[in-house]
Parts: structure tokens; sequence; C-alpha cells
């Protein structure tokens, strides 16, 4: 059996019927705050898939003995919000694990873009995450999640560590505040609007 | 860590301990267009009308999708099946004419802008 297969009115989506999903990737390395971030702006509380991990080597006879059970790990994070009456938008996080390439085929595919969420103390661990994002050819902007007391560095200086194109936006954000996640949201949807634009010329 | 965790419920028992291919009847994977994580899903019948020939994770999904509309993703989420396994389970419930989908549609630069409007509209409204 699956566990709690009735749910609250408020688990399905408003006039479902009528509505046309979007979604929005919200990507970072581990512990950056994409689940506060989704917690944040999401109607219902976040909801995580797991995926199945296959060991290489594994063979079929270990999966009959005590170690061949399936081993799980959470592999999204995930949080809704009605737009409108005909849009709902999804947010979906991941971190940058390559080994999750089908996940990240689904993540990516008709996605409208990506916020890229940056610990400015750990620029380096988002260099996987971005690789990967232009991989899939989203567009995306660069959120920097303000811890409490950490430096704020220089637009420039960041723009160049991370080796980001001039056009691409960056945006302060905490993610614990809905108002402050919103806002970076709201500046990637514009940016988004802005490529939709050159993309029509 | 996993916000689905409640200490007073039984842990889910599919995935821990009846492998995916016995929930799936060792069916392959649907046509990735045919599922996508935010595709939309709801039940086309009521409980009452519903042949008792599913297996029990099928009567399950069913039961979830009778209240209304969930993404694929969110139905995953809310069962704990991984995302293959629930995506298998559903290209078996649409075949046998038990639920609808809603998939998002098709990319198109003109109709990306108006929705790309209206969730501007939408995240100022609610946030602004």
């Amino acid at each position: 059996m699956v566990s709690g297969p009735n749910l609250d009115e408020t688990a399905y989506v408003r006039d479902g019927a009528n509505q046309t999903p979007v979604k929005i990737l919200v990507v970072g390395h581990f512990a950056v705050g994409k689940t506060t971030f989704i917690g944040a702006i999401s109607e219902i509380p976040p909801l995580s898939t797991e995926e199945t991990m296959t060991r290489a080597g594994e063979s079929v006879d270990d999966l009959k003995g005590v170690n061949g059970k399936t081993t799980t790990t959470v592999a999204m994070d995930f949080g809704r919000l009605t737009i409108s009456e005909r849009v709902v938008l999804y947010l979906f996080g991941t971190p940058g694990q390559q080994r999750f390439v089908q996940m990240w085929e689904d993540m990516a595919r008709g996605a409208l873009g990506a916020l890229v969420l940056v610990d400015p103390e750990r620029l380096a661990d988002s260099f996987a995450v971005i690789d990967l994002i232009e991989q899939y050819g989203l567009d995306y902007a660069i959120a920097v999640n303000r811890f409490d007391g950490s430096p704020v560095r220089e637009e420039k200086a960041l723009r160049e560590a991370l080796d980001l194109l001039d056009d691409t936006p960056i945006v302060a954000c905490d993610a614990r505040d809905e108002k402050s996640s919103a806002a970076a949201l709201i500046t990637l949807v514009r940016f988004l609007q802005d490529r939709a634009l050159q993309e029509q010329i | 860590m996993t916000p689905m965790t409640d200490p007073d419920k039984p842990e889910p028992e599919a995935a821990e301990l009846v492998r995916p291919y016995v929930i799936t009847k060792g069916r392959s994977l649907p046509d990735d267009e045919q599922f996508s994580l935010i595709t939309l899903v709801t039940a086309t019948l009521d409980d009452r009308q519903r042949p008792n020939r599913l297996s029990p994770e099928e009567q399950n999904l069913l039961t979830m999708c009778t209240g209304g509309y969930l993404s694929v993703a969110e139905i995953a989420g809310h069962t704990r099946l991984p995302l293959g396994v629930v995506k298998i389970l559903l290209a078996s419930l649409v075949e046998g004419g038990y639920i609808l989908t809603r998939p998002p549609v098709a990319r198109a630069v003109l109709a990306d802008r108006e929705i790309l409007q209206e969730v501007l509209d939408g995240l100022r409204a609610k946030f602004g």
C-alpha cells in the first residue's frame, strides 16, 4: 500500500480542469536554501520525491538478500503556487547531482527557466549546477542567498567568479522571506520575458 | 529533511518492502511525452464505480486522484513511490480509462510570452 491516499481538499490544484501547469527550477548546491525558498513561496507544504539508486555492479542475486533493499534518496523538493485562474506554477528544487540524469531531463523539459541560489561563501559549489543548467539550455538568473552576517560581494566580482554573461541578472534574496524570494522570482521572470522577445526578433 | 514523514503514521510499505518492478508488474516506462512532472491528473469515476481488479497501488492512486487534480510529481510526493513507478501506474490507469490527464501546453514563443506575463502579474499581486 501507499501512504495517505485521502488528501485534504487544499492538496488539490484549484480549478485544475482549467489550469495550465508551468514550472520554474530552483537549483543550487546542497544546503544553499532551496527548500526554504520553495517553502516561502509554495501554497502547499513542500513535497519531495525519492529516486531509486542503482549501484553499478550490483548483481541480480544480491537483490534477494538483506542488502537487496532498494536504496532511495531525496532527489528533488517542490512546491506549488496558483498564479491565476489559468496558470499554476510549480517550483522544483534540486542539487546539482549529475547521477540523476533522467530526473534532470524530466525537470528541465518545458521549464520556463531556472533560479540559481548561490551562497556567496561557497561560490565554487555552484559551478556544477550552473553547468547543468547551461547544458540543458535553460535561461537563468542568480539569487544570492544572504545568510546572517555574510559579506555581500560586489556584483562585478560575483559575475567574474561565476563566469556569467553580462545580461544574467544577479539579485540578493533572503530565502526565508516570502517577499524577498518572490522578488527574486520576479527578476527571473522579467529576464525570461526579455529573452522571449529576443527570440522572436 | 523529508516533509512527508509523520511519526504517528506507519512507514509506507511500497517503497521499502515491495520492489518497484513488482508494483509495476514488469511494465516499462511510458513515453516521456505522456507524463511530465507537471502533467495534471484526475480520476474519471468516483469510488463506487471502480472495478476491483486493479492492484492495491492502482486503487490508492485512483483514490488520491478522485478529490481533484494533482500533478504527477505531487502524486509521487504524496505516495512516496519513485516517479518512474508512478508514471507506469498512471499510464495503465489512463489505458483503462480511469483517469484523465491535462498535459502542459507545447512550448511556443507567443504562448510563453503570455504565460510569463501572467506569472509576473500573479507574483506581483500575491507578494508585491
